[in-house]
């Protein structure tokens, strides 16, 4: 009963939303905005074409770089700025002042550094995630129970060992929690980078389609893939809570 | 009882932490003087707040002492050690660890086959056998703190240091881990300092209780409990020292009142 009703609710907000869409096109009269209907033509033609499947590795090639590079360079800085006071003090300042900072603000200066190629964007989403994840690793350093702390001091544990065995493992489920809000920013990033610096890819899509022929019916059709590949990334990357190692760092659930 | 071959020296101890207005002082500990021998058990009880898990911090190298002299095995304490392990209130046990990766987990410079052998032999002797995979989320506050003894046991310390380790069980857990700790200890032949704020637990398992004054807090008195073991809690000794100690404490069992006991 209850599995049903977990169907039954979002499935029907879906068919509601697409219904009141399709009779508010009607009723404005509107011959660019498209129809779900026309919307989903145009994916069609997009597969057809060999340009949905390609827009979406191109998008999806920019996020992995950016992201991966995020992950390798703010888990370490994060777990350094949480645990050594010294680099906590030179560096938060720094990082609290960049951190606002818009990636979008970044465009200029990353054509100017990078050029038009794959680069631009890739340091574009590096930018947008690896705050996030340094910030939560941080904080996840700095929040760690004393307890862990005090018992593997008292076994003798010190230097690299007390890192590996005890403070990441006790700050894994709030790293992977940056993680996963990081992914989400940088999936929002990408598509803003790629109206502006490149050919290919989904934020592609959105403008060109816009700019030859005001093809509304392909950018919403772009916009719709955005939400569904970013849900997916969501789901997938919260297989990483599933894990036992960090299980227990996320309440009862 | 000052005793220079006692394994634990705590002499005129004092300890004050910074208060909350700047330049002001708490005053924790004065004056503590205790020592304990190899192999005694020896329980800790005082008001809370008294200041009982600051002196088990101090002795186990957690805190430094504002003045006065904490020498354990001949030697000043400068951090914790291997050798004397802590066990904590608020449960130490890894919980990113399996049951017998944390028992383990003192044993990491032994060979694999040793530390295999020392945490089964320790997992069986704190009754866990069955839930070696099995994560500290998935087991009872009780088996919580079994693993956590087992694991400071199989590390080899000599010395426990006990921090009211049952204080948020139920009771009828409380009961048994007292008796399984009795046996354990009696096993083992290790030394335990175990704080705890409830008098009947500490005159079960002691043989000798210290009795700790309110805060600032110094040692009342020491309550020798020379009872033989498994203990009978009506017998007249047992009741004795019972007593004895509400009594120090200011609170008198038979007239309710806080008064003097004569
Ligand atoms: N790190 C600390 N900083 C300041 N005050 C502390 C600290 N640790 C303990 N205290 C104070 O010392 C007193 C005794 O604490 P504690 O030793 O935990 O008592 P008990 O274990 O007997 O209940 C309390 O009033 C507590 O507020
Ligand atoms: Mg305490």
């Amino acid at each position: 009963m209850n599995r049903l009703i977990s169907i039954f609710l979002p499935l029907s907000t879906a068919v509601i939303f697409l219904v009141v869409w399709h009779f508010l096109v009607r009723l404005s009269g509107s011959d660019l905005f498209p129809t779900p209907m026309e919307v989903v033509r145009g994916i069609r033609e997009l597969i057809e074409k060999g340009l949905l499947l390609k827009y979406i590795v191109a998008s999806l090639f920019r996020v992995s770089w950016g992201f991966m590079l995020a992950v390798l360079v703010g888990v370490p800085l994060g777990l350094i700025l949480g645990w050594f006071r010294a680099a906590f003090q030179a560096l938060n300042p720094m990082i609290q002042i960049l951190r606002p900072i818009s990636p979008i603000a970044w465009i200029p200066v990353a054509i100017l550094w990078f050029g038009i190629d794959d680069t631009a964007p890739v340091f574009l989403i590096f930018l947008a995630s690896v705050f996030p994840i340094t910030v939560s690793s941080m904080a996840a350093v700095q929040n760690m129970q004393l307890v862990y702390l005090r018992a593997a001091q008292n076994f003798g544990v010190k230097g690299p060992q007390l890192f590996r065995r005890v403070i990441l493992p006790a700050a894994l489920p709030q790293i992977i929690t940056g993680i996963r809000i990081a992914l989400g920013i940088a999936w929002l990033v990408v598509v803003a980078a790629e109206m502006i610096a490149v050919n290919s890819g989904l934020g592609y899509l959105i403008i060109d389609a816009r700019n030859a022929g005001k093809r509304y019916d392909l950018v919403v059709a772009g916009m719709v893939m955005i939400g569904l590949i970013g849900l997916v990334l969501d789901l997938l990357i919260r297989q990483l809570e599933k894990f036992d190692e960090v299980k227990w760092g996320y309440g009862q659930r | 009882m000052d005793n220079a071959k006692s394994l634990i020296h705590v002499r005129d101890c004092w300890k004050s932490f910074p208060g909350k207005k700047p330049g002001e002082q708490v005053h924790v500990l004065e004056r503590v003087n205790l020592n304990v021998d190899a192999g005694e058990f020896v329980c800790v009880v005082g008001p809370s707040g008294c200041g009982k898990s600051t002196l088990l911090n101090i002795i186990g190298g957690f805190f430094k002492e504002s003045r006065g002299e904490v020498r354990v095995a001949g030697a000043p304490v400068n951090g914790p050690d291997p050798r004397r392990i802590f066990v904590f209130q608020e449960n130490g046990v890894f919980p990113w660890l399996t049951v017998e990766e944390n028992i383990g987990f003192g044993l990491m410079s032994r060979p694999a086959e040793e530390r295999k052998e020392r945490v089964t032999h320790y997992i069986n002797m704190v009754g866990l056998s069955g839930f070696e995979k099995s994560y500290p989320r998935e087991l009872s506050g009780g088996m919580r703190q079994r693993v956590e003894i087992a694991r400071a046991l199989a590390a080899n310390a000599e010395v426990l240091y006990m921090d009211e380790p049952f204080g948020a069980l139920d009771f009828l857990t409380r009961i048994k881990m007292r008796t399984d700790l009795i046996r354990i200890w009696q096993a083992e032949k290790k030394t335990l300092v175990f704080v705890t704020h409830d008098i009947e637990e500490a005159v079960q398992l002691a043989d000798r209780v210290v009795v700790m004054s309110k805060r600032p807090a110094t040692v009342a008195e020491e309550v020798v409990v020379n009872l033989p073991r498994p203990r009978d809690l009506d017998s007249p000794g047992y009741l004795a020292a019972r007593d004895r100690i509400f009594a120090i404490m200011g609170m008198d069992v038979h007239g309710g009142g806080t008064g003097d006991p004569k």
